[in-house]
């Protein structure tokens, strides 16, 4: 079952004529994902990676009864790329976009807010469920299908957690990248439930880091309804206050969110804390 | 984006928030020429000279005086212009000051105290909303009065389907204990000053203080004003807003090469591709015993070029004793990551410090065999405990 995508998600790529949608979309069919088609206004009629193109995600939707889509838009027309598929009816939208102004991401939360689909990202790697389904740009082959569920706000972090994990002798369920912005679709705490509430699933990797109080929000809803061992990592410990580290949202304003405070709070709802991010496989290896 | 307090007013004027008036300067020969000026446009008696860095707590190291007369203006001027000015927010080494704003005096006599409020407009990132932050206790700090009378910080959320409502604005201003003339000049203040953190795709207005003034206008003092950089497409305008003199010149000669680099004070250098994993090969090297000199995201396309440009860069930091390049490869292939290495090495010619490769990934195996076949005083690694240990190593 795993979480969000599996293999018989029927997915569609938004920006799917473009080089980045083009190469990633490539990607993804080469893993075995079910792409069922992809949106490019303008080109609709097209076929493109021997999927058809059509001009908007209700068409796609028509068309191919897809029921995921994966953005690839440029920053300017993203938030719209994101309305767009809501409205459609897409259940699961990743969006890979990073650089998405602040204020359309203001927008996009509130237009969400009564559709009844789950956002992840943007500025993110996207969703991957191993051996199943891969929505996103993370590197397929270092995937193992196993019970181990990740969730992170990082790109290459997550792929260094799953690539431990794999090496630890275990495998991944589904790895979410949640992204790295100040507004994301999926909180950390929502991305830690999905897993928390998936039976194919073990144990779980949360990966944070600087800025915003999304880790404490999962920390605390861990301790009141965890049933799964946690290994937590958050990234920043030794970054300077008041400068933003890369990612948009990864800034210290305050005391309550540096890597110290979001640390002790995670060990104190229960989580397995690493300060080496080259010990997440192995803790995690000896809690299951 | 940070800008400076005069840019920041000019912007706030433009959207009809009333505001301290002042001229600018970067040569003290013009000091009285503006202060004629400033007095000619606003009829001040008093000159208040304010030096322009991005940093806050401006007063307290000395950069903002009163001139109570023409020789005390170009007194004044002549001390703050060209000084490096300290504060606690500059770090030990100060900023040197190279605009001075020359600004009228807003706290003169009359019918009533002049009084002094805070209010800033930001993200709150938790519930996706912007928020108006503001209370009575002006002038200081805004983190001391929230560890001391946290009680006193109101916050009023906007939804976005609205925007600000008008009895929004309206219980800002009873809650700030307002009354007739000034009631109505700060709902006003407050409506524009949204529309300006709106309209301006700003990530953050912190006004402090907002000044009631003897005869009840309200005003903004000073102004702190953070532009979103994903949003500057929008406003083509905002680019000539940039100061580059108030950036490490090492992170804008980076950011030439479309690499993101912090500057900071450790002895090991690292060179990463993405922002989580660079953040924590930082804390990696502290846990081995260094301390990270930089930040540095290559980002996803790590090749020949970049790691050349980023070796350069770290290398002019003096206090670097080693380098630690930790690459996940991805869609990025390992062995030409590594190529790119050996290639830029042998440009560069000698490098002074023992450097560290970890290469992990797409054909992670192959690119260690190029490491360690090109006869450079290079450490390979695969895994990143491996990585760290070798740091604890060269660094003894």
């Amino acid at each position: 079952m795993s979480v969000l995508v599996n293999k018989n998600s029927k997915v569609i790529v938004q920006g799917f004529t473009g080089s980045e949608g083009t190469f990633h979309a490539g990607q993804m069919i080469e893993y075995g994902t079910n792409v069922v088609g992809g949106v490019t206004p303008g080109k609709g009629g097209q076929t493109h990676l021997d999927r058809p193109v059509f001009n908007t995600v209700s068409n796609a939707v028509e068309q191919t009864g897809a029921d995921v889509s994966i953005i690839f838009v440029p920053p300017p027309f993203a938030a719209d790329a994101i309305m767009e598929a809501a409205d459609a009816g897409i259940k699961v939208i990743v969006c890979i976009t990073e650089g998405i102004p602040t204020k359309d991401m203001v927008t996009v939360k509130a237009y969400l807010a009564d559709k009844d689909c789950t956002l992840v990202g943007p500025n993110c790697p996207g969703v991957m469920t191993a051996g199943e389904a891969k929505v996103g740009i993370m590197p397929g082959f270092i995937f193992t299908p196993g019970r181990i569920g990740v969730v992170s706000k990082s790109g290459t972090l997550t792929y260094e957690a799953v690539d431990q994990i794999t090496k630890a002798g275990l495998g991944q369920s589904t790895a979410i990248g949640i992204g790295g912005d100040p507004i994301i679709g999926t909180s950390t705490k929502e991305a830690v439930e999905l897993l928390m509430n998936d039976p194919e699933t073990d144990g779980i990797i949360m990966i944070g880091e600087i800025g915003g109080s999304m880790e404490a929000e999962a920390a605390h809803w861990i301790k009141e309804n965890g049933t799964k061992p946690v290994v937590g990592f958050i990234a920043g410990e030794t970054a300077p206050k008041g400068r933003r580290m890369g990612h948009a949202g990864a800034i210290v304003g305050g005391k309550e969110d540096t890597a110290q405070a979001k640390k002790a709070i995670m060990r104190s709802c229960g989580i397995h804390v690493v300060d080496s991010p080259a010990q997440i496989g192995a803790k995690m290896a000896e809690l299951v | 984006m940070n800008i400076h307090e005069y840019q920041a007013k000019n912007i706030l004027k433009g959207y009809g928030v009333a505001i301290q008036n002042g001229v600018v300067i970067d040569d003290a020969s013009k000091a009285a020429e503006a202060a004629a000026q400033l007095k000619a446009d606003t009829g001040t008696d008093w000159v208040v000279v304010k030096a322009q860095i991005h940093a806050g707590g401006r007063g307290k190291g000395g950069g903002v005086k009163l001139a109570k007369n023409d020789a005390e203006v170009q007194e004044r001027v002549n001390d703050i212009l060209g000084m490096q000015l300290v504060t606690p927010q500059t770090g030990p080494e100060g900023k040197k000051v190279n605009k001075v704003l020359l600004a009228e005096d807003v706290y003169y006599p009359g019918e009533n105290e002049p009084k002094e409020y805070y209010m800033s407009v930001l993200l709150d990132r938790q519930l996706g909303k912007n928020v108006i932050i503001y209370t009575t206790e002006g002038g200081m700090d805004i983190e001391e009065v929230a560890e001391s009378n946290p009680e006193k910080i109101h916050k009023e959320w906007v939804d976005p389907a609205t925007g600000l409502l008008p009895f929004q604005a309206r219980k800002i201003s009873f809650n700030l204990g307002l009354s007739g003339k000034a009631f109505k000049e700060m709902v006003r203040f407050v409506n524009a000053l949204y529309r300006a953190y709106d309209e301006t795709d700003s990530s953050m207005f912190e006004i402090n203080p907002v000044l009631k003034t003897s005869d009840d206008k309200i005003i903004a003092v000073d102004s702190k004003v953070n532009l979103d950089e994903n949003a500057l497409y929008r406003h083509k305008d905002f680019g000539d807003l940039r100061d580059l003199s108030e950036e490490d010149p090492m992170e804008v000669e980076a950011k030439e090469f479309n690499l993101n680099y912090i500057n900071l004070d450790g002895n090991v250098g690292c060179m990463v591709n993405g922002a989580g994993l660079a953040m924590a090969t930082m804390d990696i090297i502290k846990l081995s015993g260094g301390e990270p000199a930089n930040f540095l995201d290559v980002g996803g396309t790590a090749n020949a070029e970049t790691v050349e440009a980023g070796f350069r860069i770290i290398l002019k930091d003096p206090k670097v004793e080693a380098i630690l390049i930790n690459i996940f490869g991805g869609i990025v292939r390992c062995d030409r990551v590594a190529q790119g290495v050996v290639d830029a090495y042998k440009n560069i010619g000698e490098i002074p410090v023992p450097i560290i490769v970890r290469l992990q990934g797409t054909n992670a195996e192959e690119a260690k065999k190029i490491i360690d076949e090109s006869g450079l005083e290079v450490h390979s690694a695969i895994l990143l405990q491996e990585a760290a240990d070798l740091v604890s190593k060269v660094l003894k």
